[in-house]
């Protein structure tokens, strides 16, 4: 999992968090986020997401285990790790009262930082906010109130920016107006971790996925080679008459039986130039087998996310 | 040190206190004022003077410290207690802010509206009655110290709190009773030996006593005492903050 030509700006080794009722959110977690990387973690509900990144944060104290940011512990060094951290809750969590501006000129200060005020016009304005500077918080839509959570985040300038279910409840422009924010601090050099349970938002955002359930990580890769392993069809023949040895023309094919022997399973690449379906059917014939209907399915991300997170870990 | 974030926390909670000015002052000093008028005047007329000061005069530091302390415990709960309620206390704890700084800002944005608001009552009953300040140096020392001390009580308070019943559970029940059995009102010397003794156990009685000393040179306890009372509270109050901080008690799981 840990890939030594890139490098790591954060490491979780060992991490366990159990709560006093007795609760287990995480065990054993080891993870290494990429410098500049943009890491989806997958995860149904309850999976531990939140926890991981409370984490890091510094929300919660873990029970066990390691984490550093930059290579700083985010326990000894909090001050080092927390100023190059922004987080962007699941939860609509503002100052109601306060206006936009303040709100984001109060969090960059909180993080130490002295007032820029051109910067903080550049971030409300990428985040349409800059109209609404002196509106009061609690006059806001819920879109917007979500805007002025990512311009807090933003405001003190992180190196690595936690999105905590950034898109739940949110509308079709405000989710590109975020997908297009992720991609340009990505080109600035900012790590990114989402976490989410669409599918579709780590198939369009993410350089690697993660997908954790029950407080273990499943499964860390580059998305192009899940993909990739996702990317295979499959072949369904359905048979005149249930065939449980196969001759050794078909070896070949890789088939497998289905349950009751009545059909085979080809999976083949949909991307490549030969398919070998045409072959495989013209030597299935030669063999003497009858093919009575066929079907052909895609395997995708979420057919992944749910064999792994609803079954046992594959080896 | 991180100080522009103990400033942004402190200049956020005086913000919050001039937004909600009626509230925040006008309420106070209308109390006060009534106070004043009901047991300085209606009162006070039937009772000449205690230990040789004018009634009117000898309530003011006690109804200074009814203020101080209600305002110090409201204010620096209030504080605490709205994020952790809104939810807004993840960007505190996810801030490179040490517990230290934390407390530094709220704590002292409470006392120090709690001051300003003590100063206020203090100028306003200026205007009823004819007040001599024998210590203006250990009356503002004993102000202080019991706004901040107070002001850290409230925090914890705040952080133990999980609704706002709780949060004003102890202000209602524990302090304004405490504060009227403290002689904020009477000299405790005019009470019967037994109440006299059972007073001597209520912390507030130290307070009042050696705030009251500062004005007219008259006490209930040896000054002494009163201050050794007040650095003691501020003491505890300190390390119970410190404790809270250290296991994260309701604050950081």
């Amino acid at each position: 999992m840990i890939d030594m030509t890139n490098d790591s700006m954060i490491s979780i080794q060992g991490l366990g968090k159990s709560y006093d009722s007795g609760h287990t959110a995480l065990k054993d977690v080891n993870l290494d986020i990429r410098a500049g990387e943009i890491l989806a973690l997958l995860g149904p509900n309850g999976a531990g997401k939140t926890t991981l990144i409370s984490s890091i944060c510094g929300l919660i104290t873990p029970s066990t285990g390691s984490i550093t940011v930059g290579g700083y512990d985010v326990h000894r060094d909090y001050r080092q790790t927390r100023r190059m951290i922004g987080l962007v809750p699941q939860e609509i969590h503002i100052e109601m009262f306060e206006t936009v501006w303040n709100t984001a000129r109060y969090s960059r200060a909180l993080f130490g930082l002295a007032p820029d005020d051109a910067y903080l016009e550049k971030v409300l304005r990428a985040l349409s906010l800059w109209d609404k500077r002196d509106t009061k918080n609690m006059e806001l839509s819920g879109g917007m109130k979500r805007r002025v959570l990512i311009a807090k985040a933003l405001a003190h300038e992180p190196r690595v920016l936690f999105l905590d279910e950034p898109t739940a409840g949110v509308d079709v422009t405000l989710r590109r107006d975020m997908w297009d924010m992720v991609r340009s601090l990505q080109e600035d050099g900012v790590t990114i971790i989402l976490t989410t349970h669409y599918i579709e938002e780590a198939e369009e955002m993410a350089d690697r996925i993660g997908i954790i359930r029950a407080g273990e990580i499943l499964l860390v890769e580059d998305k192009d080679q899940l993909m990739q392993r996702l990317g295979k069809k499959q072949l369904r023949l359905h048979l005149q008459d249930a065939v449980r040895e196969l001759p050794d023309s078909l070896a070949a094919y890789n088939l497998r039986h289905t349950e009751d022997f009545t059909g085979l399973i080809y999976e083949y690449d949909a991307q490549s130039k030969r398919t070998g379906i045409t072959r495989l059917i013209a030597d299935m014939a030669a063999a003497g087998i009858s093919v009575r209907d066929l079907e052909t399915s895609e395997t995708n991300l979420e057919d992944v996310f749910l064999t792994l997170t609803n079954d046992e870990v594959p080896s | 040190m991180n100080w522009r974030g103990v400033l942004a926390i402190y200049k956020f909670e005086m913000a919050r206190t001039f937004r909600t000015i009626a509230q925040s002052v006008i309420s106070p000093v209308l109390s006060t004022v009534l106070y004043f008028v009901v047991f300085g005047t209606a009162i006070g007329s039937r009772i000449d003077t205690v230990q040789g000061v004018d009634y009117g005069a000898f309530i003011v530091p006690g109804l200074v410290m009814l203020t101080l302390l209600q305002q110090s415990v409201t204010n620096a709960s209030f504080g605490i207690y709205f994020p952790k309620f809104v939810g807004t206390v993840y960007e505190l704890l996810s801030a490179p802010l040490s517990f230290f700084e934390i407390v530094l800002g709220y704590v002292g944005a409470a006392a120090t509206k709690a001051l300003m608001i003590a100063l206020i009552i203090l100028v306003t009953s200026a205007l009823f009655v004819d007040l001599h300040i024998a210590h203006p140096f250990w009356m503002l020392g004993f102000l202080i110290l019991t706004a901040v001390s107070f002001s850290l009580l409230g925090f914890i308070i705040g952080v133990w709190a999980r609704s706002f019943e709780q949060l004003q559970l102890i202000p209602l029940l524990v302090i304004t009773p405490l504060v009227f059995l403290g002689g904020a009102f009477y000299s405790a010397d005019m009470l019967p030996p037994f109440w006299e003794a059972v007073t001597h156990l209520n912390p507030v009685l130290y307070l009042i006593s050696g705030f009251r000393w500062s004005f007219f040179e008259l006490s209930d306890v040896p000054v002494g005492v009163s201050l050794m009372a007040v650095t003691g509270f501020l003491a505890l109050g300190l390390a119970v903050v410190w404790i809270i901080f250290k296991t994260g008690w309701r604050i950081r799981s």
